[in-house]
């Protein structure tokens, strides 16, 4: 996906109203941070919300986390670009790895009472692992939101006439305000806001560009008569997606390779999404934090993939693009396209509003699961232990800040190179893999050793990284997306066999270390959540809400092919 | 680390009071949605223009979006009276996993 600078025509006609509506936002944002200041008292209320949440805020705010640039504008350019089988990226690649989540390995998450991940793996393997999976999770932090504030600066650019620099530093400065001051419980209720803004900006879009292509009938005839055809309008086999001529082994590349290994890769390891899990404020609302958000997430195709796919249909510029015309238009200004063609001043002011919001909750996310792991794993656990909780909160907050300015130096970065974003998202997918290999297989296999733990995650890391860079030498003859799925496939089996020979050879720690930490050394009832008083009720059951999801997503494929 | 937590420290201990309500997110967006209501429905009834309509197929959007993000309003107001913030009981508090020690 090409982040190319928005043509001088296409910039937005904000008026003061917009603005004003805009303001009225950021004084939100930025008064949450205050009120959240008064109930930071430790380290643990800051980088972890003190567990004191409600499983809504962390259920919204655990798939606003991922709600950033890459995913608003990403997914309209893909749903211009591909249409309907964008949705896998949701509805395989995402559901059933949240519903794993919530059903499986919360338990061990919320239960064994860890702060983060890589202190997860410090229980579960040894300190080595922990610190390298803390080192690989920090730098694709301070990449990931360098990118969404780039991202940020030139849809600003583009759309209000800021200059680049200004509008980073802007941004910057506002998320910087209310993550110092009020450390994660900000971040996350900013999140939980930022995700109604959003769906309060893309809903009249929706509504709009459905009404001028004249129905949802409207659009699939129009898209099905365009070139890209009727591939746009059925969700299967997705032959344009993941290019594989066989429908068969594209289907079969839909569902192992997005939809195991990169997505459970992801949703199940990713701190990011799954500190939010992990302040919540017990075991059951921990456990249904991913699927409360699992709802919202099946959902939200409708209100971003239907607008890429109205772009496809109604913009005369992106028709041209299709038909490879010549234009600097790119599929990554659908959705700011969009807004230009359909919105009044008033409704455009929300929606910028809520294009604003989606960036600077993904990089919040970023940036305070960074400062979670950086002061938690790296500088408690390795650097300068030992020392009173009052010392780990001051560093909590000078992190953010300092993370803060990393990110816009990358952002900076980020901002001379055309095609970094591929780059970008490939490395973060490889971090993931070997990482959900060893958490995997750590779980289910009591026998797997510490030093199979940062072995296995080097060797993963390593594979996947000589993957890349075999497709990036044309070696390996695969275009951006499929060279990610061997990619992560490679680094996801190199991992296991790797760990699996070095257990042979290694020593396991005893199984009384590894209570609560591995599957069969768990007890049902520890696996369980509580059942009552806050945690009582049928609709607040784990399973209930994750089979009801699950079928949920089955209804939605069903509807749209 | 303190181990122990008395119910002074738990973030949610000035629940019952006027700021801690002011806090309950529910109430924050209920503020927006109803600010941003207001503006959207008064400008769909004073300055939407036949530009504006053709644009949108026909539909007055800031109407219908004003009127929309009232009602969200009007339903999170509803939803923080009838079920408003209130302190954790003592079973809770036993309940919720301890503040883990560290080393």
């Amino acid at each position: 996906m090409n982040l190319a600078v928005v043509a001088q025509a296409q910039r937005l006609d904000a008026k003061p109203i917009d603005y004003t509506l805009l303001a009225i936002y950021f004084l939100i944002v930025l008064g949450i941070g205050f009120l959240a200041r008064r109930s930071v008292a430790s380290s643990l209320d800051f980088l972890l919300s003190g567990r004191a949440l409600p499983a809504w805020v962390t259920g919204l705010a655990f798939i606003s986390a991922n709600l950033g640039a890459l995913e608003i504008l990403g997914m309209a350019a893909n749903g211009a670009q591909y249409g309907l089988p964008t949705v896998h990226y949701y509805w395989v690649g995402a559901i059933p790895a949240m519903v794993f989540l919530g059903l499986v390995m919360m338990p061990f998450y919320y239960g064994s009472g860890v702060r983060s991940v890589p202190e997860f793996l410090m229980r579960r393997f040894d300190k080595t692992t922990q610190r390298v999976q803390a080192v690989a999770f920090a730098v694709a932090s301070l990449l990931i939101a360098g990118v969404n504030l780039y991202a940020l600066a030139l849809v600003m650019q583009a759309l209000l006439g800021w200059s680049i620099p200004v509008a980073i530093v802007v941004a910057a400065a506002v998320v910087l305000s209310y993550t110092t001051l009020g450390g994660l419980s900000a971040a996350i209720y900013n999140e939980v806001l930022q995700f109604f803004v959003i769906v309060a900006a893309l809903v009249p879009i929706t509504v709009a560009g459905l009404n001028r292509v004249g129905g949802w009938n409207g659009l699939t005839d129009k898209l099905s008569g365009s070139s890209g055809g009727s591939d746009q309008v059925n969700a299967w086999p997705a032959v344009n997606l993941t290019e594989i001529d066989s429908s068969f082994l594209s289907v079969v590349g839909i569902i192992f390779g997005l939809g195991f290994v990169l997505s459970f890769g992801y949703w199940t390891t990713n701190f990011a999404e799954v500190q939010r899990a992990m302040s919540a404020r017990s075991m059951s609302a921990a456990r249904r934090t991913p699927l409360i958000g699992a709802y919202p997430k099946a959902l939200f195709p409708l209100i971003i993939i239907i607008p890429g796919m109205i772009g496809a249909a109604l913009l005369p510029e992106l028709q041209k693009l299709k038909s490879g015309g010549d234009t600097d238009v790119t599929y990554t200004d659908t959705l700011p396209l969009l807004m230009g063609q359909l919105l009044p001043n008033g409704v455009l002011g929300v929606a910028i509003a809520g294009l604003l919001a989606s960036f600077m909750a993904g990089m919040a996310a970023n940036i305070s699961s960074f400062n979670t792991v950086f002061t938690y794993d790296i500088w408690q656990d390795w650097i300068r232990p030992d020392l009173e909780d009052r010392y780990y909160l001051v560093v909590g907050r000078v992190v953010t800040v300092i993370g803060t300015v990393i990110a816009v130096g990358t952002a900076f970065i980020a901002s001379g190179y055309s095609n970094i974003m591929d780059y970008i998202q490939t490395l973060f997918s490889f971090f993931n893999a070997p990482l959900f290999a060893t958490f995997i297989l750590g779980l289910f296999w009591k026998r797997m050793t510490p030093t199979a733990g940062w072995t296995g995650l080097v060797s993963g890391i390593l594979a996947a990284f000589v993957v890349d860079r075999l497709v990036a030498g044309g070696v390996l003859g695969l275009s951006g997306q499929g060279g990610a799925f061997v990619g992560a496939g490679a680094a996801f089996v190199v991992d296991v066999l790797v760990s699996v020979i070095v257990s042979m050879a290694t020593v396991p720690k005893p199984d009384s270390e590894l209570r609560g930490l591995v599957w069969s050394l768990t007890s049902k009832e520890d696996r369980r959540s509580a059942m009552s008083s806050e945690d009582a009720g049928w609709y607040r059951s784990p399973p209930l809400l994750g089979g009801g999801v699950l079928a949920l997503t089955v209804l939605l494929y069903v509807a749209f092919n | 680390m303190s181990d122990t937590r008395t119910d002074e420290d738990l973030p949610g201990a000035e629940a019952t009071s006027t700021a801690s309500r002011l806090f309950d997110l529910r109430m924050i967006i209920a503020v927006l949605f109803t600010i941003y209501g207001v503006v959207l429905t008064i400008m769909g009834f004073t300055s939407t223009s036949d530009r504006d309509l053709d644009r949108a197929g026909g539909l007055n959007l800031n109407l219908w979006s004003g009127i929309g993000m009232l009602i969200v309003a009007g339903l999170f107001g509803l939803w923080v009276f009838l079920r408003p913030l209130r302190l954790p009981t003592e079973e809770e508090i036993e309940a919720s996993p301890a503040t883990p020690t560290h080393g």
